[in-house]
């Protein structure tokens, strides 16, 4: 465990991990409520970002419906919250269970019978779509009119049922951020973090060195669908209402792996840092929008789009490997050197 | 002596072509012994059904004394069998010690004890100057070595070594040459080489299995296997005799 976690970082990774997390421990203290919302944003995305990453960047399996896993954490825990007075917390295993559950179903379907590739990827957008139009439909959990959690003036933070001010999911989702680096550090460096790599790499060598590549690619998709389900659960509590419409759409889907390929695909700090970059610049962008009055609807989404391509195809390895190797952090591991990824 | 190895009546066929037939022969533990044949002979087709990659059509494979013939690759390398790809399939974006970690993982679930042996093997092969260069930045004969390297990590019984001279010099030949007659006399490993190289073969194999057009056409001690008029005008021609 230790070993894993901690050995091989060096003295200023430590320093430049330490002081970036005072600074964001800090940040409440100083920063105005809507910053504070912004930052939520970006953490939800770095956290939702590195699990996906598991799945993609560590194994090579392309996921393009992880909305599919945030929605089922998000509805599990709302549920069973709303109905039964059951605290997220608790939600919170129930809803790992279930979409481990339904990431195992996904996962059998297609490595059983050799679906990979891009058939992969649109079998989990098919299982995100499923379930949107399924959930539409499900009366229990509001169907298409929405779940809504109930709401009120918070003057304290109710930390066991989640029900609070802005500022205690600002830290919840810091820490949780900063869970999910140190899990997929440990991942990453682990046996099973190698034999994803080799099979992301070439499925069939791995496969010839002992490697069993049905379970290790079984694994890489329940430990990121029942990861990126917690996030779900923080979604439910933040947002208090949940619409399948919104919450499975590929939309969403979309923007949990932008972070990732934007900062560095299967990198540990690329996730996080293109979340950053990513919701920083999103966020600018409106502002500069409507300085210079062009609030066109599609106006953003057309800037948005030109300059994700200028990032990828001036970094096509992503902004976070240059900068490990710039700041010396490129870890034997992989992270910061170029990799070939293949689609 | 006993056969570790022993094939029976092994057969592929890919769509009418038969590319491997009733082909039979035994390999004793320890020994190092060789395939030869003219390209398209079915040589890597052998291999690839000892290893699991192909189920035979007919015919038995039987290793330590248990049948293995269609179990999975996967299976049949934890069972102790090692091969190496004749086109090399590196790891291309790992570092050459990862790609030989991901083998010695096998055996040794503990990271830090893994590395330790891929460290080995990659001095033994001599490519420990290179551990932390890409593997898709290798010159082939390094990637044929790295070949080599990952297979022998995963600590087999049996090495299934599919060409990993050729586009060597022969110089690096040599010192191959040595790397493997050093394993085999220190760790009793026992071998089974493709190869087209003949000085690699004279060197090494205590005995030759020649296949052309997927049929066993000779097999027995190298020297009196070049000899072989059915081997000269098949494979050898008529210069290389000696
Ligand atoms: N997967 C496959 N599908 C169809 N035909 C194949 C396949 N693999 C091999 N063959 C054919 O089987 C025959 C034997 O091929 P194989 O690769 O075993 O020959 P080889 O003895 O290894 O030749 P070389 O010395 O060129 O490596 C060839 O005619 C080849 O074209
Ligand atoms: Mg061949």
């Amino acid at each position: 465990m230790k070993k894993l976690l901690i050995d091989g970082v060096p003295g200023h990774g430590w320093l430049m991990l330490a002081v970036t997390t005072a600074l964001l421990l800090a940040a409440p203290l100083f920063v105005n409520d809507y910053l504070i919302t912004v930052l939520i944003l970006i953490f939800y995305f770095a956290y939702a970002g590195q699990a996906w990453n598991i799945m993609m960047g560590f194994a090579g399996q392309l996921s393009l419906g992880h909305a599919l896993y945030v929605g089922l954490g998000a509805y599990a825990a709302a549920g069973l919250y709303v109905h039964f007075g059951v605290g997220p917390w608790i939600g919170m295993g129930a809803a790992i269970i279930i979409s481990g559950v339904v990431a195992v179903i996904l996962g059998y379907l297609a490595f059983r019978f050799g679906v990979g590739g891009v058939y992969f990827a649109i079998l989990t957008i098919a299982f995100a779509e499923f379930a949107r139009i399924g959930f539409d439909h499900i009366k229990f959990l509001g169907a298409s009119s929405g779940l809504f959690l109930p709401v009120k003036q918070y003057v304290s933070n109710d930390l066991w049922s989640l029900r609070g001010k802005p500022v205690m999911f600002y830290y919840l989702m810091l820490v949780l951020m900063l869970v999910a680096l140190g899990i997929c550090r440990m991942l990453l460096r682990s046996r099973l973090g190698y034999y994803w790599r080799a099979i992301r790499e070439d499925e069939q060598a791995a496969q010839s060195l002992g490697i069993d590549v049905f379970r290790c690619k079984m694994y890489a998709v329940v430990i990121s669908a029942a990861m990126t389900s917690v996030a779900g659960v923080f979604f439910a509590f933040y947002y208090n209402n949940l619409f399948p419409e919104q919450v499975f759409h590929i939309s969403r889907s979309i923007e949990i792996i932008l972070g990732p390929i934007i900062g560095g695909i299967g990198t540990l700090v690329g996730p996080i840092v293109g979340a950053f970059v990513l919701t920083i610049f999103s966020e600018g962008m409106t502002e500069l929008l409507e300085v210079f009055k062009l609030t066109s609807p599609g106006a953003k989404q057309v800037f948005y789009g030109i300059a994700l391509l200028v990032v990828i195809l001036l970094m096509p390895h992503g902004i976070w490997p240059p900068i490990a190797r710039a700041l010396g952090l490129a870890e034997k591991s992989g992270e910061g050197k170029p990799t070939d990824e293949k689609p | 002596m006993s056969a570790l190895l022993e094939i029976k009546g092994l057969s592929k066929n890919f769509r009418g072509l038969k590319a491997v037939q009733n082909v039979s022969f035994d390999v004793t533990q320890g020994e190092i012994y060789a395939v030869i044949g003219p390209n398209g002979a079915g040589k890597t087709t052998l291999f690839n059904m000892i290893a699991g990659a192909y189920a035979p059509n007919d015919g038995t494979i039987i290793f330590a004394g248990e049948r293995i013939e269609g179990l999975p690759p996967d299976a049949v390398c934890r069972r102790g069998i090692g091969r190496t790809f004749q086109i090399v399939r590196p790891f291309p974006a790992l570092s050459v010690h990862d790609n030989v970690m991901v083998g010695a993982l096998l055996r040794e679930p503990d990271t830090s004890r893994a590395s330790v042996r891929a460290h080995e093997i990659l001095r033994l092969l001599g490519l420990h100057d290179k551990r932390d260069m890409i593997a898709s930045s290798l010159t082939l004969p390094d990637r044929k070595r790295l070949e080599v390297a990952r297979a022998l990590a995963t600590d087999p019984k049996l090495l299934l070594l599919d060409e990993v001279m050729a586009g060597l010099r022969p110089t690096e030949t040599d010192v191959m040459v040595d790397i493997l007659r050093d394993l085999n006399r220190t760790s009793g490993l026992t071998i089974v080489l493709i190869e087209h190289v003949m000085r690699a073969v004279m060197a090494l194999a205590g005995r030759v299995l020649v296949l052309h057009h997927g049929e066993a056409i000779a097999q027995g001690e190298p020297a009196a296997v070049v000899r072989d008029p059915a081997v000269i005008k098949s494979y050898l021609g008529t210069e290389v005799v000696g």
